[in-house]
């Protein structure tokens, strides 16, 4: 069977290598056939490509511990699911699944623009030369089909890992990351070929869309993991492994939002291109965090021997797409001028400004311990501080920005008219502000402000969607005419909750820590909580301990059992115990360690976090958002495809 | 060891196969010119993408008029220019009715061979 996998992918590496090669010598001499045939050598690669992936699964499925793999991480006692889920638990079976999704989403793109020949003869060789990559490597550096004899049983799954998160969560993250390939191969297409018009926006807005939305959700998943799994009370700890998922995230953002200008101005056309740049390294980066084992984390379960290969890959692509930016820079020039800076697109601007500037500054903190280490030989790290000055820094003007931006119009806008549109929101956020900083909420400035701007936000929002429902007639009519625009109103939305939620449990948590034994208590933000002593239980493949809490505070009386569970193979792991308020939408975490086993006495930590629900429900209204700014407008697809009737880009994704 | 060979041997066939394709769908094409746009399409694209433009710039500016964002004072500020740039867009793509989204292909088409 290993053998078969190997095959498949050797079969693939010869097909991206066809493609690009073949490819590029098509685009460049002009030749039909030849173009075809490299784009059909990329569509064949994802069936080759998934025949490695299914015997991989199949493998993982049946613990053939013959496979390297396998015994590296899975056991005989580990759930059938859990096993499943180590395809990408582990370095060679995440690339592969990087490759699978890659040549599933450019077979799929390609084949969705096939009759754009003049742009996709070089599109293709740019989906092959990205697969050519993970080919190379998992064919001839780091393959997943390694065979040994068998051993008894396998090294199992780190515990933290064996959660039902992790089924969704990295490849959640790996659609995401290899999404930002599609837009990344249409816009060098687009330089290759001189096709610097806007079709290579349009054949990809949706894709770049579906890509933001799969690593934005990826990563709250990720976050909700961490805050119910990992047991240290937080949901985010600037673990450069996260950091890795949201700097691309944050580079797409940006490009989300200035490609508006282009298409509605025809302006930003050499920064639109540095932004897809930017996105698509940024992730090519956070895959070379993950699995290079250049830092540690807990991410970075395993220490490889890809680093080198993926930087060199790394700084190829940065060089590859800003010489040919350079090169095409004469193509990108606009005429078109920012007419005023108080214009919607001057806040677009201003928007992309910091959020780029956040997405570097993240950037530096992530490289700084390794620069450090090569140049000093010691490695010293930037802390939670420099982060979160940053994010207050970056973060908070840029939750402001959302609120202004929908108010103001495009081209420029007259102080007078600007007056009257800023009138309620600007009332509800002084209102607000000052009613909370006579609550005594003034004891966190960035939480004050992240509720303060919040309101803002929140007002601007409703009033966007008041004043457009009384002007288009009725609510459907104005999201179905407008979809892009109140959809993305509601990701707004999304992101005000998820502000809320982040300042409420973060600014305004109470930490308690104190050791008891049963039948002592502790209290914590109005809440008591009493420890009746300790249980033993037992799972599938593990033995733990629970202990027995009561807890009563702001009218409720509900119990907890945090606790610790030991894994015959892979050893201990936290259990944290929460309590989900739904009145306050605020948590009790609360996380225990034994202290001493005989007489029951107990390490307990309670945190209580105002607000933290927020930003769970955010990542549902962000979905809902995303998906209605994605759905497609059929007037909107019957211009497009009258504007490139010939050669067109189909309107699909 | 066999069946897996052997079913890798399928496999790469069938990859050939489909690579081999248009070469084995059209052996002696009339012409295996890439299709390309001519200057003159290109402008005229760049023209429908600015009229396209234009004339979502007017539809925003009345929407905007109408929820309020904009005060009367600069809508008659800009509807005019915004008006007079979407006609000047749309005369231009008028003179060359026709060949508007004009698809190039070979040369020797072209020259009607």
């Amino acid at each position: 069977m290993a053998q078969l996998g190997r095959a498949a992918l050797l079969i693939a590496f010869g097909l991206v290598a066809y493609a690009l090669i073949a490819g590029s010598y098509a685009a460049w001499k002009r030749r039909r056939r030849l173009a075809l045939s490299a784009q059909n050598a990329l569509l064949a690669a994802f069936p080759a490509t998934l025949v490695a992936a299914v015997i991989l699964i199949v493998a993982l499925g049946r613990r053939d511990m013959t496979f390297v793999y396998v015994w590296q991480h899975t056991s005989h006692e580990l759930p059938l699911g859990y096993a499943l889920s180590a395809f990408w638990g582990g370095q060679e079976g995440s690339l592969l699944l990087w490759l699978l999704v890659l040549t599933g989403y450019a077979g799929l793109a390609v084949w969705l623009n096939r009759r754009s020949r003049e742009l996709m003869a070089w599109v293709v060789p740019v989906f092959a030369l990205i697969a050519g990559f993970f080919t190379f490597m998992l064919c001839f550096v780091s393959s997943p089909f390694n065979l040994q004899p068998a051993p008894v049983d396998g090294n199992g799954m780190v515990p933290s890992l064996q959660n039902p998160y992790m089924l969704a969560h990295p490849p959640l993250l790996y659609l995401g990351y290899v999404g930002l390939a599609v837009p990344f191969a249409f816009a060098m297409g687009a330089l290759l070929s001189g096709r610097t018009d806007e079709r290579w926006i349009v054949a990809t807005r949706r894709w770049t869309l579906a890509a933001w939305t799969f690593l934005g959700v990826g990563q709250l998943i990720g976050a909700h993991w961490a805050y119910v799994e990992i047991g240290w009370g937080g949901y985010y700890a600037w673990d450069p492994v996260e950091n890795a998922a949201l700097m691309p995230w944050l580079a797409a953002t940006a490009f989300l939002h200035s490609v508006m200008i282009q298409e509605k101005r025809g302006m930003l056309k050499v920064w639109n291109m540095v932004l897809v740049a930017l996105a698509f390294n940024l992730s090519l980066f956070g895959t070379f965090l993950t699995r290079s084992g250049v830092i540690d984390s807990i991410h970075s379960f395993s220490k490889s021997s890809i680093g080198g290969w993926f930087l060199g890959f790394l700084v190829f692509m940065v060089v590859f797409s800003v010489a040919l930016i350079y090169w095409r820079l004469p193509l990108l020039r606009t005429k078109t001028k920012l007419e005023s800076l108080v214009s919607r697109e001057a806040t677009f601007l201003y928007n992309n400004l910091l959020l780029v500037a956040l997405a570097l500054t993240i950037l530096w903190g992530v490289l700084y311990p390794i620069l450090s280490e090569a140049v000093r030989g010691q490695t010293r790290s930037v802390s939670k501080p420099y982060y979160d000055f940053f994010l207050h820094t970056f973060g908070l003007p840029l939750l402001l920005l959302m609120g202004i931006g929908p108010l103001v119009a495009w081209r420029r806008a007259s102080l007078r008219s600007l007056g009257k549109t800023f009138l309620i929101p600007f009332a509800v956020a002084v209102v607000t502000g000052v009613t909370l900083l006579a609550l005594g909420f003034g004891s966190s400035w960035p939480g004050l402000l992240a509720y303060t701007f919040s309101a803002f936000v929140a007002a601007s929002i409703v009033l966007e969607f008041v004043r457009g429902r009384k002007a288009a007639g009725s609510l459907t009519r104005l999201i179905s005419r407008n979809r892009r625009r109140y959809g993305g109103y509601i990701v707004h939305a999304a992101v005000v909750l998820l502000a809320i939620g982040i300042a409420g449990s973060s600014a305004y948590q109470t930490v308690r820590e104190r050791v008891l034994r049963p039948g002592q208590s502790i209290e914590a933000a109005g809440y008591t909580l009493a420890y009746r002593g300790s249980t033993t239980i037992s799972g599938p493949n593990y033995t733990g301990f629970r202990a027995q809490l009561t807890a009563s505070g702001h009218g409720e009386r509900f119990n907890l059992d945090p606790g610790m569970n030991h894994y015959t193979i892979e050893g201990p792991a936290n259990e944290a115990s929460i309590y989900h308020d739904p009145r306050s939408l605020g948590d009790v975490f609360t996380t225990a360690q034994v202290v001493n086993a005989r007489t029951g006495t107990i390490d307990l930590k309670v945190y209580v976090k105002p607000l933290i629900n927020l930003i769970w429900i955010a990542g549902f209204v962000f979905v809902g958002g995303a998906l209605i700014a994605m759905w497609p407008d059929a007037v909107e697809q019957r211009r497009l495809a009258a504007r490139y009737a010939a050669g067109a880009v189909p309107a699909g994704l | 060891m066999e069946w897996a060979l052997a079913l890798a041997a399928v496999l790469a066939v069938v990859a050939v196969v489909f690579v081999a394709r248009p070469f084995l769908r059209d052996p002696a094409p009339a012409s295996d010119r890439l299709d390309e746009l001519a200057p003159e399409a290109r402008r005229r694209l760049a023209l429908a993408e600015e009229r396209d433009r234009a004339l979502a710039a007017l539809k925003e500016l009345e929407f905007d008029h109408r929820t309020g964002k904009v005060s009367d004072a600069d809508y008659r500020a800009q509807v005019g220019p915004l008006r007079r740039r979407a006609a000047e867009v749309l005369r231009a793509l008028e003179r060359g009715e026709g060949t508007t989204h004009e698809r190039i292909t070979a040369p020797e088409e072209r020259a009607g061979r």
